[in-house]
């Protein structure tokens, strides 16, 4: 994928009017050297990018312009030491005051001392009060902190706040090589590393002009539907176990573990980590591995409508999901929010599909979408996605072909950069990869889907109880590691 | 349907415990310094604390609870807060952003107490180590009573690892 290419305090400013009347999609923000940069999706599905110098390193504000950028720009400008003038929220994101530096990717100013103050965002009333959350949850879940305003029972303002996984990616990024930043970028979001693996390879086989052999399009592809399928089949259960339905979880979790053995089967690893590299795939399907993968196919085809069936008709289930969490088709258009949460509320997008990356680009599946945008309607959409990926396996296992598995990295003519997508269980993941002409990574910006679906929990929970706020986060299911980076 | 259902988790998913001469469970037995089982019997109380990972440990930590693996009948049981556990079962390479965080549910988890690093990250940082945003593994703040390696580890190594603590050095 060529992006058109946009540069200047004009097209910057024109790119936030375009996304704020919805003429564009926004993609992500990100710092570089001497520089912000903008991508979007415009409205004929191209992708632009938009470059704009800093000025003694500040800028005009992106999120001023267009809310959704605003956590990005935040995070930038705590990597970068940037100031963003006339942002709406001039706290720092990432930064919680706990390094021994500022700025890791600018001039890493040193300091010390007591870690910063954060000053949360308050909800003043009759009979409100704080219920502060984590970072250290009561589940087996990641760290992050969430502050509840509460009316009684009723949630008034929810605010979070995130960072506490920040592992300083992006600086161990700048002068790796390919093959190490091929495994930072597959530990990103753990549960998500194949198509991590998938946006990293494809931006710097796009950057270096080569397409890998076709038998390693297909068998990447089986490898991401794996893993949509156990992440989907343990957020099923996870939801419905939320609405104290264990039942559903046992055998979900049944499910799931089925599909990590099956992909341990046929690829050596259970979440298949560092399978996908720079070039194809680490490793061919084991002998053994196709029967494998045929019999976790036949297996969920027998079991999943059954549970699905379980949920349709347990109506104290539905009590607790259908009308709860709802978010707003116009608030996952402003967004641009990807995956169930985006098309639940009916939001029809899916990576796969509107980005047509290979192999999706020569096969048929459908896209689900749902338009009610509450808890059940983000199981809905799962559940039919689970559908599709069975589908998708099996019409990827039926075209494979013999043939090679990798083809080795050209060294670069000169510095360049791609971009790429990947469609996770959990929304798009977009990559954004610089190599220097020594071929060592200049930059790599890797962008979740749940940056576009976090604060968009913070709208959704408003007026719910407190006690279907699990319910509501499971169904949502962003990543903190993804975003703390 | 619901006895076709429930049929579905009657078929002899659980798999056997690791025999009590398997070499992993005998070599992490070797590290652990003391038998939690002399001071605790059958029972250990865990206390899961993603200390920066990538979410791939807690992934691998959920499915301990699942039907194929069922650690509650070796007498593990995940707990909700520091105060009710025995050991801190402790993931990812301990971020700076999580280091007090750390060592406070640390402080809050009543003694006898073990911690368990969890995964090649809260081992030594892994492909973390270099950053200037983590302190490079939990021995780096907290005392270490067992290392369980594996990016991820396995529900199996996870279930051998509580094992060894459970047993301890023979």
């Amino acid at each position: 994928m060529t992006p058109r290419f946009l540069a200047g305090e004009n097209e910057w400013f024109e790119a936030g009017r375009r996304m704020a009347a919805g003429e564009a999609t926004f993609v992500s923000l990100w710092g570089d050297e001497g520089r912000m940069r903008v991508a979007l999706r415009e409205g004929d599905g191209a992708l632009a990018v938009v470059d704009l110098p800093t000025d003694r390193g500040a800028f005009p504000s992106m999120a001023a312009l267009h809310v959704p950028a605003g956590r990005l720009e935040r995070a930038a400008c705590d990597l970068y030491g940037f100031v963003s003038l006339g942002a709406p929220d001039g706290r720092r994101w990432l930064d919680h005051g706990r390094w021994p530096l500022r700025h890791p990717l600018g001039d890493r100013a040193a300091r010390a001392g007591e870690p910063d103050s954060y000053a949360f965002l308050e909800a003043r009333g009759p009979g409100l009060h704080q219920i502060p959350v984590g970072p250290v949850h009561a589940g087996v879940i990641e760290p992050g902190h969430f502050r509840f305003h509460a009316g009684g029972e009723a949630v008034v303002r929810l605010e979070e706040r995130l960072g506490y996984t920040h592992k300083g990616v992006d600086a161990l990024m700048r002068g790796a090589t390919v093959a190490r930043g091929a495994v930072l970028a597959g530990r990103v979001s753990g549960d998500s590393t194949v198509a991590y693996a998938v946006a990293f390879a494809r931006a710097v086989e796009a950057a270096l002009g080569l397409d890998p052999p076709p038998r390693a399009h297909l068998l990447r592809g089986v490898m991401a539907e794996l893993e949509r399928l156990a992440n989907h089949f343990g957020d099923i259960g996870a939801i419905c176990n939320d609405a104290a339905f264990a039942l559903m979880l046992a055998h979900c979790g049944v499910l799931r573990e089925r599909t990590l053995r099956a992909a341990s089967a046929a690829f050596g690893h259970r979440l298949m980590m560092d399978r996908v590299v720079p070039g194809g795939v680490a490793v061919d399907l084991a002998p053994g591995g196709e029967a494998a993968l045929r019999a976790l196919l036949a297996e969920a085809r027998t079991t999943f409508p059954k549970l699905v069936a379980l949920y349709d008709n347990t109506a104290s289930l539905q009590d607790r999901t259908v009308g709860t969490g709802v978010l707003k088709a116009e608030w996952a258009r402003q967004f641009g929010a990807g995956g169930p949460v985006g098309r639940a509320s009916g939001r029809d997008f899916d990576a796969r599909r509107d980005w047509a990356y290979p192999p999706y680009d020569g096969l048929a599946f459908k896209v689900a979408t749902h338009r009610d945008g509450d808890v059940n309607a983000r199981v809905w959409v799962r559940v039919a996605e689970v559908g599709e990926s069975l589908d998708l396996i099996e019409a990827m296992l039926a075209r494979l072909a013999p043939g090679p598995i990798r083809a080795d990295l050209p060294a670069p003519a000169a510095a360049c950069e791609a971009f790429a997508f990947a469609e996770a269980f959990r929304g798009d993941v977009f990559a954004a990869v610089r190599l220097a002409d020594d071929g060592m990574i200049a930059r790599c910006h890797l962008r979740d889907a749940s940056w576009l679906q976090w604060p968009l929990l913070e709208a959704a929970i408003e007026g719910n109880i407190v006690a279907d706020f699990p319910l509501c986060n499971k169904s949502f299911n962003g990543s903190y590691s993804g975003c703390d980076l | 349907m619901r006895d076709a259902l429930l049929q579905g988790l009657r078929a002899p998913l659980t798999e056997p415990p690791p025999a009590d001469d398997d070499p992993e469970l005998l070599a992490l037995a070797a590290t652990v310094k003391e038998a939690t089982q002399r001071t605790l019997g059958r029972s250990l109380a865990i206390r899961h604390v993603d200390a920066g990972s990538c979410n791939g440990c807690e992934l691998e930590i959920h499915a301990l609870s699942n039907a194929f693996y069922d650690v509650e009948r070796f007498g593990f049981r995940f707990v909700a807060s520091p105060r009710h556990a025995d050991v801190l079962l402790v993931t990812g390479p301990v971020t700076l952003n999580m280091r007090e965080a750390l060592v406070r549910t640390y402080a809050a988890t009543p003694a006898p107490k073990w911690v368990i690093a969890s995964g090649v990250c809260a081992a030594d940082g892994g492909v973390f180590a270099e950053s200037y945003a983590v302190a490079g593994g939990v021995a780096a703040v907290l005392p270490v009573d067992l290392v369980i390696p594996g990016c991820p580890p396995s529900p199996t190594a996870l279930m051998k690892g509580l094992l060894a603590l459970m047993r301890g050095a023979k």
